[in-house]
């Protein structure tokens, strides 16, 4: 298993899609969901705990992210039934337009098994409407700005005074530099590289967040 | 030179030769918060020169710092381009949709022509203002985007990454175009009077890219552009790593690197070997909520750790304080400075 991570690894890291593809193939023939559980999520997070850490860069981050979930598309397509049995969620940049942050973390989630809309920019108020109308029960949010992160605030409030039961998972360049912005704008979760996504949502599912 | 009665030009001069000035130069990079000591909206500020210089001149009197900061937005550039810029009441302008929508775009993208451009005119005629109230007295620091990082803004950052790595032709004739532009923006800024330019790189940073693409690439194109932007300049990470291509951004000719409060400072210090003068690296994001006293240890800290024999001066990490820090931090970062940051240390 741990020969199987690392070469995948590699094989991510240096953009190799052919090595990725035949060490997925060969495994995937055997159990897929354990192959994805075991050797594609535990890669894709040392990869980001490798970027939160200084080792790996940004653009491997999500070059990694863009190949499995394009490999995983493939041997497990959108609404397989093998995908996993889930809390519906949703995910959007709040407010402004820096939109590579929520790309690596859909990618990732996807690459990693999970189904999840995308809401693509949104402003509190239409945020609210969808998640209300689709009955989200996790939203993660991604920003770049400070102002746009200040807006979970009002999303919190909004989301409270309509009794919605739904968890805000946060992420994004000003939660990284404040480790307390989370709490202060009233999320449930803070993630610091899009791959901790996956653990949140498993705490969801564990019903301990 | 009189020690302990220097203009802020001479301080910095001093500290940029690696020498010890009377006290630690600090530049509070201010935008926003001069549309608060007008009373104009952050858009409305921006939309005359007059505006950022006067705004300029009311943060200078109050907080006493080192510098003049004539920055408009980072998105400016894409507004000189025919992109589109978005204002909010309460943060930076951002660049809107990209404007390079297909890879084959990039082959008909033109050169915007500075003199023709509104916007970029603002800017310099805001440099003009400022050189004639401040003379020699401050350093005024404008900035350009580099030709490395512009795309973000230019195609969107995912589009931009795949180009890197899968279209290195076309990656080479955007860099072209963008090094030839950044070179004439920054050209006019120093003839308007602007002391020095900040050379913003942060995808050059390792937070970003991998050292060895960042020497195929964003080193390259920062020699090249560096070499003839005819005035001294100081490559900002924008709080992304530089640790590991410290000697690498010397090499490109540079005269400060702007870090990362995500690095150890002292650390940072040590590599550049006297080779660069480091700037930087308070939080400006927790910044928001700091105490007087948490705001009077993290300056002391940063000093004690880098300020010893100059080539270092005291700012936030980003190259520009948000607009929710309150005047009160401020007051404090600079009542410190003048508090704990005078020579010789004392700790
Ligand atoms: C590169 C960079 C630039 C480049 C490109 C920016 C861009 N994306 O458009 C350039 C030079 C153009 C630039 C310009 C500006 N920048 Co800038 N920039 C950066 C830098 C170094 C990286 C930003 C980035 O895009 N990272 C990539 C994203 C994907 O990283 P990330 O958000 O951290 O996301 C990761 C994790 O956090 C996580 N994640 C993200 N979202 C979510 C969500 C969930 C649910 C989960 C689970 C995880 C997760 O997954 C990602 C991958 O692991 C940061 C500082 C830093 N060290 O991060 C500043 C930073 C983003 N910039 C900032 C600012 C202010 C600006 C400007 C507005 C400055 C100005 N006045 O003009 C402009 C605006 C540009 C624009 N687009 O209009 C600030 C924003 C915060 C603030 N002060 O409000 C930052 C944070 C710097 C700082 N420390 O203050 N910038």
């Amino acid at each position: 298993m741990e020969k199987n991570i690392d070469d995948f690894m590699e094989a991510l890291l240096s953009l190799n899609r052919v090595a990725a593809r035949r060490i997925l193939e060969d495994a995937a023939s055997i159990d897929k969901i354990s192959f994805i559980e075991n050797v594609v999520i535990a890669a894709l997070e040392r990869i980001g705990e490798g970027w939160k850490s200084g080792i790996f860069a940004l653009s491997q981050v999500y070059m990694a992210g863009r190949i499995c979930e394009e490999l995983i598309d493939e041997i497990l397509p959108p609404g397989d039934p093998d995908r996993k049995d889930q809390p519906k969620m949703a995910i959007c940049v709040l407010s402004d337009h820096h939109k590579l942050g929520k790309t690596i973390v859909y990618s990732l989630l996807r690459a990693s098994g999970f189904d999840l809309l995308d809401y693509g920019t949104m402003e509190v108020e239409e945020l609210v409407q969808r998640i209300k109308d689709d009955k989200i029960k996790i939203i993660l949010v991604s920003v770049l700005m400070l102002h746009s992160a200040l807006k979970v605030k009002h999303l919190k409030e909004k989301l409270d005074s309509l009794n919605l039961d739904v968890k805000i998972v946060v992420g994004g360049a000003p939660f990284r530099f404040d480790k307390q912005l989370w709490q202060e704008v009233g999320a449930d979760a803070m993630c610091s590289t899009a791959s901790e996504a996956v653990l949140v949502i498993k705490s969801v599912m564990e019903g301990s967040l | 030179m009189i020690k302990d009665n220097m203009t802020s030009l001479q301080r910095v001069l001093t500290t940029l030769g690696h020498k010890e000035p009377d006290r630690v130069p600090f530049f509070l990079l201010l935008t926003m918060h001069g549309a608060k000591e007008l009373g104009l909206s952050i858009e409305q500020y921006f939309s005359k020169s007059e505006n950022v210089a006067e705004g300029q001149l009311r943060l200078r009197a109050k907080y006493r710092h080192d510098s003049i900061y004539n920055f408009f937005y980072a998105p400016i550039e894409i507004e000189a381009f025919g992109g589109e810029v978005i204002y909010h009441d309460d943060g930076p302008a951002n660049s809107g949709e990209p404007f390079i929508k297909n890879f084959q775009d990039i082959k008909n993208l033109k050169i915007p022509d500075i003199k023709k451009s509104a916007c970029l005119n603002k800017v310099l005629k805001s440099a003009h203002i400022l050189k004639e109230k401040v003379g020699d007295q401050v350093p005024i620091i404008g900035v350009v985007m580099s030709p490395f990082s512009l795309p973000v803004m230019q195609m969107g950052f995912d589009k931009y990454i795949e180009l890197i790595y899968e279209r290195p032709d076309l990656f080479s004739h955007l860099m072209k175009i963008n090094e030839e532009f950044c070179v004439n923006w920054a050209n006019a800024q120093l003839d308007a009077g602007t002391t020095a330019i900040c050379y913003f790189d942060p995808l050059s940073s390792t937070t970003i890219t991998t050292k060895e693409m960042y020497l195929k690439t964003g080193f390259e194109v920062a020699k090249r552009t560096i070499a003839k932007i005819k005035g001294p300049t100081a490559t900002h990470m924008a709080s992304g790593r530089c640790l590991s291509i410290i000697e690498e951004i010397a090499d490109t000719g540079t005269a400060i690197v702007g870090v990362s409060v995500e690095e150890n400072i002292q650390e940072l210090k040590n590599s550049c070997k006297n080779r660069l003068t480091v700037m930087g690296n308070l939080n400006g994001i927790e910044m928001r909520r700091w105490t007087p006293k948490q705001t009077e240890d993290n300056v002391k800290r940063v000093i004690s750790q880098a300020g010893a024999g100059g080539g270092f001066i005291l700012s936030d990490n980003h190259g520009e304080i948000p607009f929710q820090v309150p005047d009160e931090v401020l007051m404090a970062i600079s009542d410190a400075v003048h508090k704990w940051g005078n020579y010789p240390l004392i700790y």
